[in-house]
């Protein structure tokens, strides 16, 4: 069997994958945004530009000292985590009893600046990032030739992803953190440094986005524009899911992108949209998300 | 509204009819005043509704489309144009209020943004009428009901003038009608406006209508000043300058949002003679110095020190 529906079976399972390499990232970063809108009640808008910020994390220091890809994995996340921690202690830190609109508000003021210095420096074009060498070639799988740089992509980002899932659901600290989510004021009561957890929990989100940069870094093109065009697809994908949960968020996350490489074979016009259009039908069918619940 | 209130605006607007006359450039007027509708468009749905939309952009870029596009090629007149426009916004608003009321609060403001970008991403490649990268350039103002020439900018200015003092005298109207009272009900307390028995998603979605027929209506003239409709003006970096200048002005106060609007537009044209592409990253300061800092705007800062002033006053001493 070499064609399915009309189409080439290697095409179709080709963009299939390369829908899971972009679900993959739509599910890092949607992750990022359930786990911070869960403790810290903010939509961070930010989150593109955090995400863009580790690509050039990993670009700039193979540029500049010639850091290899693997310890950019490291570096990545520190950096942009490390920012994270950094906004939240100066700025995010005095809206939290206010109407999360205005934490909506300052993420964007702060995308914005973000996007704008690095606009500034490298313009709107994009710089490449080769793969590492371990990690090029392509691998024959029988049905399909998978660049070996996307499935590490796709594994990789699994593993984060319910390592994740792991640590919130399954350990103590998971806990105490959806125990603060519920119930910040009973939580400190017990003693725990909840404005600590808060200002970790912010910058884990971000080491997230930021880990998802560097991944990304060699699959697309690094530019200052990469996070805006992703973080409204990322809210989409986080409407279709609803915030509560955080395996939703995966799972959705995941699901789109394999859906949008599923419309890039049959109707490509539309694969650019039709995560906004399945967004407006689950609106209009289930108001409160996939896996969100009423209120 | 009371005297002191009433005092000031006569005076703005005394202001705004001299202005041209004493070297104040009609181009940069025009421009603010075309925001300063679109803001006002947008502070009806945030300030007195409470509704963050995200996606205002797309109804005032689209409006300038529409307009741009019926007055360039085909022809119509300039106020004919204006009306589709305007018409074509409120259609949009319809749709995409009808989703997304179906969500409170933040979610509101993400479908709303993720809806725009469709629309947007819809003008992008429907590039024989928008021109796509490009857009629509060298638009003509044509004739007025077919008499009047709007070529000159002085001429057009005082039409663009006569438009925004009659969208201020309609959002008055509308904020302190009846329904007005009910959209700020909703605004300060939804399930209490629910268990009243008003029909909540209806007050909301007339309330969205309105808002993007008058953003379009902004737009559709911003598109006849300048000659021109792009993508810029649908992008959604366009929907948060309508929030930096609501907010900066005063959210849901009658003055906030056109001071606002004067002040981002006049900085923008300050700062990009001087700073060029650095005016992005200033703008996103300002934006973020403003939620942090300073949520009441100009106008919400002035009429608290009032407020303060005269409780001390009336305090017998």
């Amino acid at each position: 069997m070499t064609e399915l529906f009309g189409i080439p079976i290697q095409a179709l399972f080709g963009q299939l994958m390369l829908g899971l390499v972009n679900g993959s990232f739509y599910a890092m970063l949607s992750l990022g945004l359930a786990v911070i809108f869960g403790l810290l009640g903010v939509v961070n808008f930010a989150h593109g530009a955090l995400y863009m910020l580790g690509a050039y994390v990993a670009w700039f220091s193979m540029d500049r000292w010639g850091i290899s890809y693997w310890w950019a994995l490291l570096l990545g996340p520190l950096v942009v985590g490390a920012v994270g921690a950094l906004l939240e202690r100066t700025l995010l830190k005095r809206l939290y009893k206010l109407d999360p609109l205005y934490g909506l508000l300052l993420t964007f003021g702060l995308a914005l600046i973000i996007q704008g210095v690095f606009q500034q420096y490298y313009g709107s074009s994009g710089q490449d990032y080769s793969s590492p060498d371990a990690l090029q070639g392509a691998t024959n799988l029988g049905f399909m030739v998978l660049p070996n740089y996307r499935g590490w992509v796709i594994i990789a980002s699994l593993v984060v992803c319910f390592g994740t899932w792991f640590l919130i659901e399954r350990t103590q600290l998971g806990a105490l953190l959806r125990a603060g989510t519920e119930n910040p004021a009973l939580v400190q009561a017990f003693g725990v440094n909840v404005p600590l957890m808060v200002t970790l929990t912010y910058a884990g989100g971000a080491a997230l986005a930021g880990l998802a940069g560097v991944l990304a870094a060699p699959v697309i093109q690094v530019s200052p524009l990469m996070g805006s065009n992703l973080i409204i697809i990322v809210f989409a994908v986080v409407v279709i899911g609803g915030m509560g949960s955080i395996l939703g968020s995966i799972i959705t996350g995941l699901a789109l992108g394999l859906i949008e490489g599923l419309t890039r074979v049959f109707y490509p016009e539309a694969s650019g949209i039709v995560v906004f259009v399945i967004m407006a039908v689950v609106l209009m069918i289930r108001p409160a998300g996939l896996f969100g619940k009423e209120k | 509204m009371d005297r002191t209130g009433k005092l000031a605006w006569l005076v703005g607007l005394l202001l705004l009819i001299v202005a041209p006359f004493i070297g104040v450039y009609p181009i940069f007027l025009m421009t603010a005043l075309c925001f300063a509708i679109f803001a006002m468009a947008f502070n009806l749905l945030l300030g007195y509704t409470g509704l963050l939309s995200f996606g205002h952009a797309a109804f005032f870029g689209g409006a300038a489309y529409v307009t741009g596009w019926l007055v360039h090629s085909q022809h119509w007149t300039p106020e004919l144009g204006l009306i589709a426009g305007t018409l074509a916004a409120g259609a949009a608003g319809l749709v995409i209020g009808l989703i997304a009321i179906r969500r409170q609060g933040i979610y509101f403001a993400m479908v709303t943004l993720a809806l725009a970008q469709l629309l947007a991403f819809g003008f992008e490649h429907a590039t024989s009428i928008t021109g796509g990268e490009d857009g629509i350039q060298g638009i003509q103002r044509g004739k007025l009901f077919g008499l009047v020439s709007l070529d000159s900018d002085l001429a057009l200015y005082f039409f663009v003038l006569a438009v925004f003092v009659a969208v201020f005298l309609f959002v008055l109207r509308v904020v302190h009608s009846p329904y007005g009272q009910v959209l700020k009900a909703i605004r300060e307390n939804e399930p209490r406006a629910i268990s009243l028995g008003y029909n909540v998603d209806r007050y909301k979605l007339l309330a969205f209508v309105l808002s993007a027929s008058i953003a379009g209506l902004g737009g559709g003239l911003k598109s006849l000043v300048l000659h021109l409709a792009t993508l810029q003006d649908v992008r959604w970096e366009q929907s948060g300058e309508v929030i930096l200048m609501t907010l900066l002005g005063g959210l849901g106060t009658f003055a906030g949002p056109v001071l606002g609007a004067f002040t981002v537009i006049g900085m923008q044209n300050f700062l990009s003679d001087r700073v060029g592409s650095w005016t992005g990253v200033i703008i996103g300061c300002i934006f973020v110095l403003c939620v942090v800092a300073f949520r009441k705007g100009f106008v919400g800062e002035l009429l608290a020190w009032q407020k303060r002033r005269k409780a001390k006053g009336g305090k017998p001493s």
